[in-house]
């Protein structure tokens, strides 16, 4: 498991995925779907919120660990901004394992990266539950 | 800045940081719960928006929601106001006068201690941790807030997060003036680079083309170690803040390409492009000049010389040393 490379996870951050992530996180601020106001207040375009970068970094762990994987924590620091029309690719690998919680879990660490550079540098990590 | 003027800005500080301790003083909130239970309309909006086809998250007896949209649940939604004695309204009220009035949230490091099912109630309670600043960020001046919000089910602790936002005043970095005429290690290189192509700034890379303005090679750090380009974290000290030294601009050839087709606006083929292992042990890209492509080799000793190309870009590049 320690030392395994996670398939690269592709989003094509559309102002839809930016908007509908935003408000599924239940984010209204208007620079997650208003592309005036994100203008206005000096950004290029709208951009994904911090919950969403949360969200896609878990669904890069769940993707490749399938339903045993349970997801115990996200651990992420944001980087440049993900705007509405970049790629954001996320890429990771298992670090090392941890006792936590009276289990062992391990840590991914992961890198998403989009046009101006890196977005999201941080850690997920897991359990793995006993299959059925 | 006149005496007054730092006069003022020295209560202006003392003025936040009292804040800050009264508003930290006051404790964790009450918990609040959630306007809704986990639902499967919520958790569908979620995996549809994020493509998420872990099946666990799918309509059936055993739903169960993402981890990550435990803060979800307590958000306080399009027309939703924050609890009185929510600590982060008060601190962000308090910064906003200050003038500190823009916002960006920075980090978020969340723990879940297992998976919430359909029908559950959440609540949250959050508390004032830590207030850090004035901090000169590449979006402005600014203060680090961090709090601590823990989430329960009828009194179960279900999860946590240290979050952690930057309230700035939009408009305040790089106040240094521009400098425009020609610092005398800078070549002015504005004829025959026109039409370069600029590079993109980001608060991450801005330190590194203030730089260059100056006539100065500027390398990221974190605590310890050098990252070279430029990141929004460190590798081995994640939770370092970044700063920045100067390099020496001395280094020697790691590999390099001789560029002949096809043509590139503000360059004249052929040009030599070479990455330098600096003596501080990074490796930077950039145009070596003043040199005979055919006699470029791996190894060769090169140094930095800077290239204005318009009046606020300079660009670093190499050339060699005897």
């Amino acid at each position: 498991m320690i030392g395994t490379t996670l398939p690269a996870l592709r989003v094509e951050v559309t102002p839809t995925v930016v908007i509908s992530t935003a408000l599924a996180t239940r984010d209204f601020q208007d620079v997650h779907h208003d592309r005036d106001a994100a203008v206005q207040r000096g950004s290029k375009d709208i951009f994904l919120n911090i919950l969403t970068t949360t969200g896609l970094v878990q669904r890069f762990v769940t993707d490749w660990g399938g339903r045993n994987c349970l997801v115990r924590g996200v651990s992420i620091k944001l980087g440049v901004p993900c705007y509405a029309g970049d790629t954001l690719t996320i890429t990771g690998s298992v670090q090392e394992s941890v006792q936590e919680a009276g289990e062992e879990q391990y840590v991914v660490a992961v890198s998403g990266t989009c046009g101006l550079g890196e977005h999201v540098r941080g850690t997920v990590r897991f359990a793995m539950e006993e299959a059925e | 800045m006149s005496e007054q003027g730092r006069n003022r800005a020295i209560d202006t500080e003392e003025w936040i940081r009292r804040r800050a301790e009264e508003i930290a003083a006051a404790g964790r909130s009450a918990p609040r719960q959630a306007r809704d239970p986990v639902n499967t309309a919520m958790i569908n909006n979620w995996t549809e928006a994020f493509s998420d086809a872990d099946p666990r998250y799918a309509p059936g007896p055993d739903t169960v929601a993402p981890p990550g949209m435990i803060q979800a649940w307590t958000m306080a939604g399009l027309h939703g106001a924050r609890a009185t004695d929510d600590p982060l309204g008060h601190i962000i009220a308090a910064l906003d006068e200050a003038g500190y009035t823009s916002i960006v949230a920075t980090n978020s490091d969340q723990t879940y201690h297992r998976y919430l099912r359909v029908g559950e109630r959440v609540s949250s309670a959050t508390e004032l941790t830590e207030v850090v600043g004035p901090k000169r960020t590449a979006l402005g001046e600014g203060w680090f807030v961090t709090t601590k919000t823990r989430w329960t089910v009828e009194g179960e602790p279900v999860g946590e997060m240290r979050f952690r936002v930057l309230k700035f005043r939009p408009g305040s970095a790089g106040t240094d003036d521009v400098e425009t005429g020609n610092h005398p290690d800078i070549i002015d290189a504005r004829e025959r680079s026109a039409g370069t192509m600029r590079p993109p700034v980001s608060k991450d890379t801005e330190f590194f083309w203030e730089g260059t303005k100056n006539a100065e090679l500027r390398i990221q750090r974190f605590g310890t170690e050098l990252r070279h380009p430029p990141g929004a974290m460190g590798r081995e000290q994640p939770d370092a803040e970044p700063d920045w030294i100067r390099s020496t601009g001395k280094g020697t050839v790691y590999s390099y390409v001789v560029h002949h087709h096809p043509k590139v606006p503000g360059r004249a083929t052929p040009f030599v492009v070479a990455l330098v292992d600096l003596e501080e042990g990074v490796r930077m890209m950039g145009e070596l000049i003043d040199v005979d492509p055919d006699t470029v080799h791996i190894g060769q000793q090169v140094e930095v010389v800077f290239l204005r190309v318009t009046d606020d870009l300079v660009l670093p590049a190499w050339r060699p040393r005897s």
